[in-house]
């Protein structure tokens, strides 16, 4: 995106809670939410002596990963320590991976608004261990620690620069999240920093290929922040080098209430890490038999099923993706197709990003609480199918489901629903309607077209909406033309 | 002195000759007698050596117990020892207690050895003399006014002066082969990875590998086979079966190559040293070994080496000593930039905070390449001599120091010249192959260790030639004079 003849150039650095149930390198519960200081073991609070062992699960989701996107697996990689002092670090070092990660390349193609699409190639992704939390409310003056989180295995997954707007960074951010849920790598909590990402964001002369000096805005937890926070970044560095002046690299953060971003530190006062391999942990070497068991147990990825869903059920694209926004709704749905047939996937696709995506957004409840399960809507799809009921009548009966009022044949028996499909006794209902409606008959035979629309209401406010609408209508052409 | 050593006494205590309880209260009291003269105890735990002198005992009457089930040890203070000080000879970590046992004191509490305390050593494992323990030096049993070597040396100093007849210890650099050498006892720094380090404070992490320091070879791999075998809790530990070392020991020395390197007989070698150890390689080539000529072209490399890889691994491994969680916590800190800095000021010694400032220097942006990856190329170069040698040979003789135990004080002043005294020893734990070290005779009244090198993982072999040499010889068994009781220090 050109900004007045400025360019943005973004990459992201998203960290990735991985799902597995001990830490990374301690057998000590990664649980969110427990009292402070009450899931952290010797290992986790650096004690003297003790040392890390990997915890396999960790690096099984981070091969997961890296096949989903396409990137390479190093079959060697190596951990390193980064060292520096703080409170929350229990070690005075965080084990992550430096020089050789284990998940190197990849791309994921994102889908803008208008529709177009853009392939964003990945740097690398690497194992890692979170810190602990400093908290600094009710300590009087001290800081509390707290070192749960210690040791918890992250994901850290690095872009190219390869984002242009505020938009294709939330876009991508979107889909990396889509992608980590979807092969059950990581949980997606964002309130619970589960997910969050770090923004580079640099600006230069349109058609410039050299890039300017990059900011970092850190710890982005919600895509709405992550927009706004590059918006703002792309707008002050671009006014900045219109005023001639010139870019700081340093760290900055994200202010959601007053909408800017504020510099944390400056590169000068940056921590030298001192990287260097970890003695502690040989290097992690993974063969192929152990890359193609995880390859081997890959759900089908979103776009691929989202590309089957255009292809094999004739759906467009939009109701394509939305249907595989999440591996829950793409389940819910096709256990909706194989309840109903495969010749009613496109009614099913209409239902469920319709009144079932409606009934849950206006109850607030994600699609594993739906009050109204894929057999049960099935079920009410199929009467629609065998023309029982009317589209129209189906919406009534699933707010009837939808209330806990039973199944679709049960609902649509006891409040009568049934469509009428007896020609005599529609034809009687259509005979009473025109002897009632005398001046209407002369005006529509007189030509007035519009009133044929007049005589199809009363017939079906007569039939309760019952009347079978294509028998209607026929029949009433043909009574109203003698 | 045969019946000092650990099997003899495992004779005894098997036959009913001895009970635990007996061996313990004698090591105890004698202890308490001599050890004011050598401060080779940080601290002693009477009540928990008679507590589990008394269940070896009970062991013992039921005909159960191994080899080890009621003999006295003590280990090196750099072993988290539950519910006891744990200290590192720190100012540090005065006070700390741990709340968990190391793998070493576990499987040696497991085969029922009696743990009587824990021995003194240089700070956090960095120094050649035990004179950077924050508790004073150690003194040398043949020489009071000379140092036991380091950083083991209480462990050396208390088998020596048989006050224990083994105990554990630690070897990053020489930390147990050049101790023994100095109080002329027996040795051993197995293969890295064979022993695990999980429970053991890290000084640096790539070399640090546990051992024992025993008056034999027979004593040293009694205590091996407990000790040694792989521990999941410590991922450079080797998933491999653990030989019976004991079963290995009577192989005569007939068709045995050993390989002299003349890098190890440089100008830097005592002549009596070297006298001694020519002896020796006399007394092998008497038993059947052959002599051959191996070289270690890059063995001069090795010091330097060393004091940067081990200096950087330390200057991470011991960020976690902050003053906030454990440890020394100073007082007069108020933020917490200040918190770190007295605290570490405080709590660490002259040469740990050498040490670390020379590792944050050399891992450094702008300086890594230039020293921590030069000096792990130096480092593969090393192992490759090594490698290349065990080719030709099964064993590498040489001597284990450069000269006899130096006078207390008498290199305080120079690193360097400190650094030196490990110039033969260091190598071997770049290689991360096993070396042990026995006494060879006396220079000047003073013993002389000869150093016997094996390939990675070839322990068996090393202890095989070790004791076949004791076997002919018996210096060994030379001890000490009993120290006065109660001397000032």
């Amino acid at each position: 995106m050109s900004t007045g003849g400025w360019e943005a150039v973004i990459g992201l650095e998203i960290h990735a809670q991985l799902a597995t149930r001990s830490k990374i390198f301690s057998g000590a519960a990664t649980a969110y939410g427990a009292p402070p200081n009450t899931q952290a073991c010797l290992v986790d609070l650096g004690y003297p002596g003790v040392l890390p062992v990997l915890n396999a699960a960790a690096l099984r989701l981070a091969v997961r990963f890296g096949l989903a996107v396409g990137a390479g697996i190093a079959p060697r990689s190596v951990f390193a320590r980064k060292n520096y002092f703080y409170p929350d670090l229990p070690k005075g070092y965080q084990i992550s991976q430096y020089e050789l990660p284990v998940v190197q390349g990849g791309a994921v193609r994102i889908t803008l608004d208008d529709g177009s699409g853009k392939t964003v190639r990945l740097t690398r992704a690497h194992l890692e261990e979170d810190a602990g939390k400093s908290l600094h409310e009710n300590f009087h003056g001290l800081s509390g620690i707290d070192l749960n989180r210690a040791g918890t295995p992250l994901l850290e997954i690095v872009s190219e620069p390869d984002l242009r707007s505020a938009k294709e960074a939330a876009a991508y951010m979107r889909k990396i999240h889509q992608l980590v849920r979807w092969i059950g790598i990581c949980d997606g909590n964002m309130q619970e920093g589960s997910f969050r990402g770090d923004a580079n964001v640099s600006v230069r002369p349109a058609g410039s290929t050299q890039l300017g000096t990059r900011t970092e805005i850190t710890n982005l937890n919600s895509f709405r922040f992550l927009e706004r926070a590059i918006e703002f970044e792309i707008g002050r560095q671009t006014g900045v080098l219109e005023d001639g002046g010139r870019i700081v690299q340093e760290t900055r953060l994200y202010d959601p209430d007053r909408d800017e971003t504020r510099p944390m530190r400056s590169k000068e006062e940056a921590n030298d890490y001192r990287y260097f391999p970890d003695p502690d942990l040989l290097p992690l070497e993974i063969s192929e038999a152990a890359i193609e068991e995880v390859r081997a147990a890959m759900p089908e990825l979103p776009d691929a099923k989202a590309a089957r869903f255009t292809a094999e059920c004739g759906l467009g694209a939009a109701d394509a993706a939305l249907l595989t926004a999440s591996r829950e709704i793409a389940d819910y749905y096709e256990a909706v197709v194989a309840a109903l047939g495969a010749g009613q996937a496109r009614l099913a696709a209409t239902w469920v990003n319709g009144e079932l995506a409606a009934a849950l957004n206006r109850d607030g409840l994600g699609i594993e609480a739906a009050r109204v399960d894929p057999v049960a809507l099935a079920g009410l799809l199929g009467r629609i199918a065998d023309d029982t009921i009317s589209g129209k009548i189906a919406k009534e009966v699933f707010e009837a489901m939808w209330a806990g009022e039973g199944g679709a044949d049960a609902i649509i028996d006891r409040k009568g629903l049934r469509q009428i499909t007896d020609t005599g006794a529609l034809e009687q209902v259509i005979d009473q309607v025109i002897a009632a409606h005398p001046g209407q008959l002369a005006d529509y035979r007189a030509g007035k077209d519009k009133l044929f629309g007049f005589f199809v209401g009363q017939v079906m406010k007569a039939t309760q909406g019952k009347g079978n609408p294509a028998q209607v209508n026929g029949l009433l052409r043909r009574k109203l033309g003698s | 002195m045969e019946d000092r050593g650990v099997a003899a006494l495992a004779r005894a205590l098997q036959d009913r000759r001895l009970s635990s309880r007996e061996l313990t209260e004698a090591a105890l009291a004698r202890i308490g007698r001599e050890d004011t003269a050598l401060n080779a105890f940080i601290t002693v735990t009477p009540e928990l050596a008679l507590a589990a002198a008394a269940a070896a005992d009970a062991r013992l009457a039921r005909g159960e117990g191994g080899p080890l089930t009621g003999v006295p040890i003590a280990h090196k203070d750099i072993f988290c020892t539950r519910g006891v000080a744990t200290t590192c000879a720190s100012r540090m970590l005065a006070g700390f207690v741990s709340p968990y046992d190391a793998a070493v004191v576990e499987r040696l509490a497991a085969a029922g050895a009696v743990c009587l305390g824990k021995t003194n050593m240089d700070e956090f494992a960095m120094g050649s003399s035990n004179e950077t323990s924050f508790f004073g030096p150690v003194r040398n049993p043949w020489d009071l006014e000379r140092s036991p070597g380091g950083s083991s040396g209480g462990s050396a100093a208390a088998v020596a002066a048989g006050l224990v007849p083994a105990a554990t210890g630690t070897d990053t650099g020489g930390s147990i082969r050049q101790p023994a050498a100095l109080c002329g006892i027996t040795g051993l720094k197995p293969s890295y990875g064979r022993v695990s380090r999980y429970g053991m404070i890290a000084f640096a992490s790539s070399l640090d590998q546990a051992g024992v320091l025993a008056h034999s070879a027979e004593d040293t791999a009694l205590l091996l086979e407990a000790m040694a075998g792989f521990d999941p809790r410590d991922s450079t530990s080797a998933d491999m079966p653990v030989p019976r070392y004991t079963a290995e020991l009577g192989r005569p020395l007939a068709g045995r190559r050993i390989g002299v390197p003349p890098e190890f007989f440089d100008a830097g070698l005592d002549a009596d040293c070297g006298a001694r150890v020519q002896e020796a390689l006399a007394v092998l080539r008497g038993l059947g070994a052959e002599l051959v000529e191996v070289s270690l072209p890059h063995l001069a490399l090795s010091v330097p080496t060393y004091y940067i890889v081990a200096p950087a691994e330390a200057s991470s491994n011991l960020a976690r000593f902050d003053g906030v969680r454990f440890g020394h916590r100073s007082k007069a800190a108020g933020s917490i930039e200040e918190l770190y800095k007295r605290s570490r000021q405080e709590g660490f010694g002259a040469e740990v905070r050498r040490r670390i400032m020379t590792g944050t220097y050399v891992l450094s942006a702008g300086y890594y390449d230039a020293y921590y990856l030069q000096a792990q190329k130096v480092r593969r170069l090393i192992a490759g001599d090594l490698r290349s040698a065990f080719a030709k040979v099964d064993v590498i003789a040489g001597p284990t120091t450069p000269t006899p135990a130096f006078r207390l004080g008498e290199k305080t002043g120079d690193p360097v010249q400190m650094y030196l005294n490990d110039i033969y020893t260091i190598a071997v734990n770049l290689a991360g192959v096993p070396g042990i070290s026995v006494p060879c005779g006396f220079a000047r009244g003073l013993p002389v260790g000869l150093q016997l090198i094996g390939p990675a993982f070839g322990e068996a072999a090393v202890l095989n030639v070790a004791h076949q040499y004791q076997c002919a010889t018996d210096w060994h068994r030379r001890q000490p004079p009993a120290q006065p009781a109660g001397a000032a220090r």
